[in-house]
């Protein structure tokens, strides 16, 4: 556990002091909403409907954004090694990373989805707090995988366009369940309302951790 | 010998499947002519079915055990995969257009098997960036073990996204002739057949170039 704590620690305090991924991530997200919204023509009964798949396909893209930076970072000076060298298990590493990336994501999304709550002229208490679970579920099931392929990106040839391509058929459930678990809470119902969706998210979340734990090891081999 | 011998199963097999699904088989009331394409749609997808568990499998042996033949085991067999589910989604496409009026529909089935024909193709775009490399074919061992974990969790979040339909499948929906019956097996037989011998011709292939490689290599 402390091993895990301090490769968490590592990456919030490299974070804290360049805040790279997290301002880009941020400004992405909130660019697609931005785009989407000129896209749409600014109606309001078409951004009623479009606003959950919105919300959730600017949060998965600027996820990837992070995660892609998030390994990539390893590499500048070949961090990885050194962590590689230190005797741990492989998959203690992937706890620590994938901890590590979801606190960043789901932060991203904690800043994001009140903003997109203003924007969109829902009423915001009600809607914040069950929007904050399905975000937390969320990100952690696309940074589940995630983890997983971006140290795999990361020796690719194509690293950036690489990872967007192998994750994004993967995590359909996910984003399919939480939108339609965004769908509930925007149109002012309990999440239990989609109890089939919120059953399939957590179930996702807990099949990805323990099979991307177990298939770590393969991946991140000395390189 | 062996291999000549399933040759010319196969060869057979093609003719009989085509036998048994134009004149053997008796035209659908309903439908007419056009259901017959459903013999060789459902043979196509019987054999992507077991070429997608193929390369499951040989994943995991190459993952756990390491070895170079699984991993080309995996490789064609994904390749054949998804050739041959393009052709269903193709024979698929013939026999919606004039049955249900259009090329298309989401429906869950035809939705699950679009994603699946697609995370096929990534694996494919991840293997054949690999070529020789030992580690970037793991990568591609340890997608198709997730792509295919993933699969029974893409259909149920596909009917959740269409609400849960019934599904309009089947030949003649209910029950269906015997001799649809045995049509629907010779093709499903065939089509094995076929699988395994371009498989077995692929894996050579596949053989043939480690060998060129190797070859390159001790020339330099």
């Amino acid at each position: 556990m402390n091993k895990v704590w301090a490769i968490i620690k590592k990456d919030i305090v490299t974070e804290l002091r360049t805040k790279e991924i997290f301002s880009s991530m941020l400004v992405f997200a909130l660019l697609v909403i931005v785009i989407f919204n000129f896209a749409f023509g600014f109606s309001a009964e078409l951004l009623d409907l479009a606003a959950p798949a919105m919300l959730w396909i600017s949060f998965t893209f600027a996820g990837v954004l992070g995660l892609s930076r998030s390994f990539a970072l390893e590499k500048e000076g070949n961090a990885i090694i050194g962590m590689l060298l230190t005797p741990t298990d492989r998959s203690i590493i992937y706890a620590g990373k994938m901890i590590s990336n979801t606190i960043f994501v789901f932060i991203v999304g904690l800043l994001m989805v009140p903003m997109f709550i203003l924007f969109f002229n829902y009423d915001f208490f009600s809607t914040l707090v069950p929007l904050i679970p399905v975000i937390f579920l969320g990100s952690m099931g696309f940074v589940s995988v995630g983890t997983l392929f971006s140290a795999m990106a990361l020796n690719t040839k194509l690293r950036e366009v690489m990872l967007p391509i192998l994750l994004f058929p993967i995590i359909i459930p996910v984003i399919v369940s939480a939108v339609k678990l965004s769908e509930q809470v925007l149109d002012g119902n309990s999440l239990f309302a989609a109890s089939f969706s919120l059953k399939l998210l957590v179930s996702f979340d807990l099949i990805f951790l323990t099979a991307c734990a177990v298939i770590f090891e393969y991946v991140i081999d000395e390189s | 010998m062996m291999r000549r011998l399933l040759f010319i199963l196969a060869f057979i097999g093609i003719i009989a499947s085509v036998y048994a699904s134009f004149i053997y088989a008796p035209t659908e009331p309903k439908m007419g002519h056009i259901q017959r394409i459903f013999y060789f749609h459902m043979g196509t997808v019987w054999v992507a079915t077991v070429a997608f568990i193929i390369v499951f499998i040989a994943s995991i042996i190459y993952l756990w055990k390491g070895g170079r033949k699984w991993d080309i085991l995996a490789y064609c067999s994904a390749e054949l995969g998804v050739l041959f589910l393009t052709l269903t989604i193709i024979t698929g496409s013939v026999w919606a257009k004039p049955i249900w009026g259009t090329w298309w529909t989401w429906d869950p089935q035809l939705t699950t098997t679009f994603i699946l024909w697609i995370l096929y193709i990534v694996y494919l775009v991840l293997r054949s960036s690999a070529g020789n490399d030992t580690k970037k074919a793991k990568y591609a061992a340890v997608f198709a073990i997730i792509a295919f974990i993933d699969l029974p969790l893409v259909y149920l979040s596909v009917r959740v996204m269409r609400g849960i339909s019934p599904v309009v499948f089947g030949p003649g929906g209910g029950g269906i002739a015997p001799e649809m019956m045995n049509a629907l097996l010779i093709n499903m037989a065939a089509c094995t057949l076929l699988f395994v011998v371009l498989l077995l011709e692929r894996i050579d292939l596949e053989r043939m170039k480690d060998a060129v490689a190797k070859l390159k290599l001790n020339e330099n």
